[in-house]
């Protein structure tokens, strides 16, 4: 029995098809997986199915009726519950007025009965939560069981998840997906949205592939494999990236030496942190975003100014020097938002161009010609697909990457820094992405790799360094590194119990 | 009680009356994400409205409750502009008070010609409950509008946004419009309501002025009166409590002011000094206030789906 039809589902934004004509069926008591790549059409449709886009071609069944579904009000009446990827909280709110929100019988809010009936629904469901608690003081994974709590609280019989494991570590995926199991057992219906293929296998009965807004097949979990999905998916086998094993250089290129700094609060973001990174190297920085990994690269661009402690480049001290020095010293950056690492509305030409402006300057006027030919260049040479008279803000994710890429690499800097560099970008700006760290490393440039993607960072990484509240909790080999363990240090198993996993 | 201070206490409920409308009034437009710079406009709008058909009909009543309407009205038209075509609020807030501003003078122009003692009216009158009682007798003797300003719209606007689902709405539609609207709330169905409430009420801080305290209509008659309302919002945080409070410190230093220049002092200043005294006091507490100050987060942002 199908619980939800969507047939022949079309969407188009201006003159992008992000749905064309998709069927896609969910049957009652199943986790359905809706698997692709980024740009793939797979939130849109479920937007669609949850209210918040409308369809310009289409129709929606639930339980066999045709139903109009114009808002999220809609869906919630015919029992569909979403959780979007950037959660649907409002922080200052405690659980309890974040669960009842626009679900409440009567003009009057007791707090106390509403506490008491979220309480009653939370244990109902398995899902631990406070319901007197402020959002804003709860952990990513707390925020997401308010979510899903909030959803059945509605009574919603489908439920639809937007890629929900992508902010957890291994522990609370390994949570969640015990919850879903057991409200799968109690008859809920699953929507699933990943590109993740291990996920798939793991949790879903059966997968919709999307592919540049078309479905390429539904199958059943259990008669295919991620070979076969990524071949769906992505029109073509994939590999990945391979780190090829070499030999480290001995130079030590980047040098952190006890480095604390403030973050914006004034609150201490990194607590006596050390590093070091070796010619040819990449040292990957693998934790949960919000542990300090954004106060570093500030602090290792020269943007932030640390309160103590050394930093070496290349054995020239560089401790609060201004951003302009440090890229002097032979530090490239790539930054975690990359929208912040571009002026918009500049051209692509005059972005390539602007942190090195001075060489393009004769006495303070700007050689534009020259400008130009060294855009036409490096558009060749990192594959940009942009003219250099583009502004900015027209690229795609993918090729703002490579903007970025190119601007930092052409100068073979001595320490490239990436922070997030993949965050976003498909599967074929990522691989290009990676290798072109790799790139860097044979050519013995020192990497610093901090990603909250632990499949980027084991890939690529030499050494393994875990932060956790602004510590490095711990340094590992890439050998001696797997999700399990990396994931225990970056939840702080190992902070606290320091003695217990000491012989691990 | 010393006779100077039972007058100020007094006259500062007076003085606070319409500043405390029109910044509860705000306070709630604001908390559900909309940044009214109208404000102005609209109080003199009020004020303009409420004496004309009071004077008009001779009915003090049915020119309050016109004004009230059409702070409604104008509040409707900052949401059409704000809210359904997603005008940048700034453009469209001062857009009003000009064109608010505008009209009112116009109209008064039509009506009256130019004159240079302004028409006036029999305002309303002022209630004493303790007539005969010192002390007492004197701190009572408001008007209405004082008394249901105090003691009934502020514990009500408390109560609705804080202890009402409808209060729950404006709250999160003001902190976060996609979760809200995620979660069945109409988020523009909101805007709207409290932009029709709000009007309504810096409408009749409006009116105030000119049916009650003047009884009469001056081109100076608000004076910026909307602006410093508007600052009283962020120095109470987005609570109606705390504005209340900040309009208390308003009215307070504004009465103390009058009583210095009234007091002729022989002092080597001019009294535009004690006039500024009120707004000198309101931005250094604001300074003070908007350090710690907790935006609705998704102020001045128009709410899209797509």
């Amino acid at each position: 029995m199908d619980i939800v039809q969507m047939r022949g589902i079309t969407k188009r934004f201006g003159p992008v098809v992000a749905n064309d004509h998709i069927d896609f069926n969910l049957r009652k008591g199943e986790i359905h997986a809706l698997l692709g790549e980024n740009g793939a059409g797979k939130t849109t449709l479920m937007r669609i199915l949850y209210g918040l886009y409308r369809a310009d071609e289409g129709e929606i069944l639930v339980e066999g009726w045709p139903v109009r579904i114009n808002s999220p009000k809609d869906a919630i009446a015919l029992g569909i519950g979403m959780v979007t990827q950037h959660f649907a909280l409002v922080p200052p709110l405690t659980v309890a007025e974040n669960v009842v929100l626009g679900f409440t019988d009567g003009f009057v809010l007791e707090k106390a009965t509403i506490e008491q009936r979220v309480a009653e629904a939370a244990k109902r469901f398995g899902l631990e939560v406070d319901p007197s608690a402020v959002v804003r003081h709860l952990s990513v994974g707390q925020r997401q069981r308010v979510e899903i709590l909030k959803a059945l609280y509605r009574e919603a019989r489908v439920l639809i998840l937007d890629e929900p494991t992508a902010v957890l570590v291994p522990q609370e995926i390994d949570a969640l997906f015990e919850t879903l199991e057991r409200l799968r057992a109690g008859g809920l219906s699953v929507i699933f949205i990943t590109h993740k293929l291990e996920e798939v296998m793991r949790i879903s009965d059966r997968v919709t592939v999307l592919r540049d807004g078309r479905v390429v097949g539904t199958v059943e979990t259990a008669r295919t494999n991620e070979r076969e999905l990524a071949r769906m998916m992505v029109g073509r086998e994939t590999f990945g990236v391979r780190r090829e094993e070499r030999a480290v250089g001995e130079q030590p290129l980047l040098q952190v030496e006890r480095v604390c700094a403030e973050d914006d609060q004034g609150l201490p973001a990194l607590k006596e942190v050390s590093l070091v990174v070796h010619a040819g190297e990449i040292l990957g920085i693998a934790g949960v975003g919000g542990n300090g990994q954004k106060e570093l690269a500030e602090v290792l661009s020269g943007v932030r100014r640390p309160t103590s402690g050394r930093i070496l480049v290349d054995g020239q001290d560089l401790t609060g020097a201004t951003p302009d020095e440090f890229t002097a010293a032979g530090v490239g950056r790539i930054p975690e938002d990359r929208h912040a690492g571009v002026v918009g509305e500049l051209s692509v030409a005059e972005n390539l161009a602007l942190e090195y402006l001075e060489e393009f300057a004769r006495g303070g006027m700007l050689d534009r010609e020259a400008i130009r030919r060294h855009a036409e260049e490096l558009i060749q040479r990192f594959q940009i697909k942009a003219r250099a008279t583009d502004r900015a803000r027209t690229l795609s994710g993918g090729n703002l990457q490579k903007l970025i890429l190119a601007r930092v690499l052409s100068r073979d800097p001595k320490v490239v820094l990436a922070s997030q560099p993949t965050r976003g970008l498909d599967v074929g700006a990522t691989e290009y992405v990676r290798q072109q760290l790799l790139a860097q490393r044979a050519r013995g440039a020192a990497v610093l790799l901090i990603s909250e993607d632990l499949d980027e960072i084991l890939a690529l990484s030499d050494r393994i360094a875990v932060m956790y509240e602004g510590e490095i909790v711990g340094v590992l080999p890439a050998q001696d590194a797997d999700p399990e363990r990396l994931g225990l240090m970056m939840s702080g198993a190992v902070k606290e119990r320091q003695g217990a996993y000491a012989e691990v | 009680m010393d006779t100077f201070l039972v007058n100020l206490i007094a006259a500062t409920l007076r003085v606070a009356t319409p500043l405390l409308l029109a910044a509860i009034g705000e306070t709630y437009i604001e908390r559900a994400g909309v940044l009214n710079l109208g404000i102005e406009g609209m109080m003199f709008f009020g004020a303009f409205v409420g004496f004309f058909v009071a004077d008009v009909t001779g009915s003090l009543w049915l020119g309050f409750w016109v004004a009230v309407l059409s702070g409604v009205l104008s509040g409707l038209l900052m949401a059409l502009f704000s809210v359904t075509f997603g005008v940048n609020q700034h453009v469209s807030g001062l857009g009003i008070t000009l064109l608010l501003g505008g009209l009112s003078l116009f109209a008064f122009r039509l009506k009256y010609g130019g004159r240079s003692v302004p028409p006036s009216i029999e305002p309303f009158p002022q209630l004493s409950p303790f007539k005969d009682v010192p002390v007492l007798g004197t701190l009572f003797e408001q008007y209405l509008f004082t008394y249901v300003a105090f003691l009934v719209i502020v514990p009500l606007a408390w109560w609705l946004l804080y202890r009402t689902s409808f209060g729950l709405n404006i709250r999160s539609v003001g902190e976060n419009p996609e979760a809200a609207d995620a979660a069945g709330v109409n988020v523009f169905l909101i805007r709207y309501i409290t932009l029709a409430i709000g009007g309504g009420l810096i409408a009749a801080g409006g009116a105030f002025l000119s049916l009650a305290q003047l009884g009469a209509f001056t081109h100076g008659i608000v004076s910026g009166r909307g602006w410093v309302a508007l600052a009283l919002v962020i120095f109470g945080n987005w609570d109606p409590v705390k504005v209340m409070w900040g309009a208390l410190i308003f009215g307070g230093t504004f009465a103390l002011q009058l009583r210095l220049q009234a007091m002729g002092l022989n002092l080597p200043i001019p009294y535009e000094t004690f006039l500024a005294l009120p707004y000198v006091v309101t931005i250094v507490a604001l300074v003070i206030a908007g350090r710690n100050a907790t935006y609705p987060a998704a102020l001045l942002k128009p709410y899209r789906r797509e």
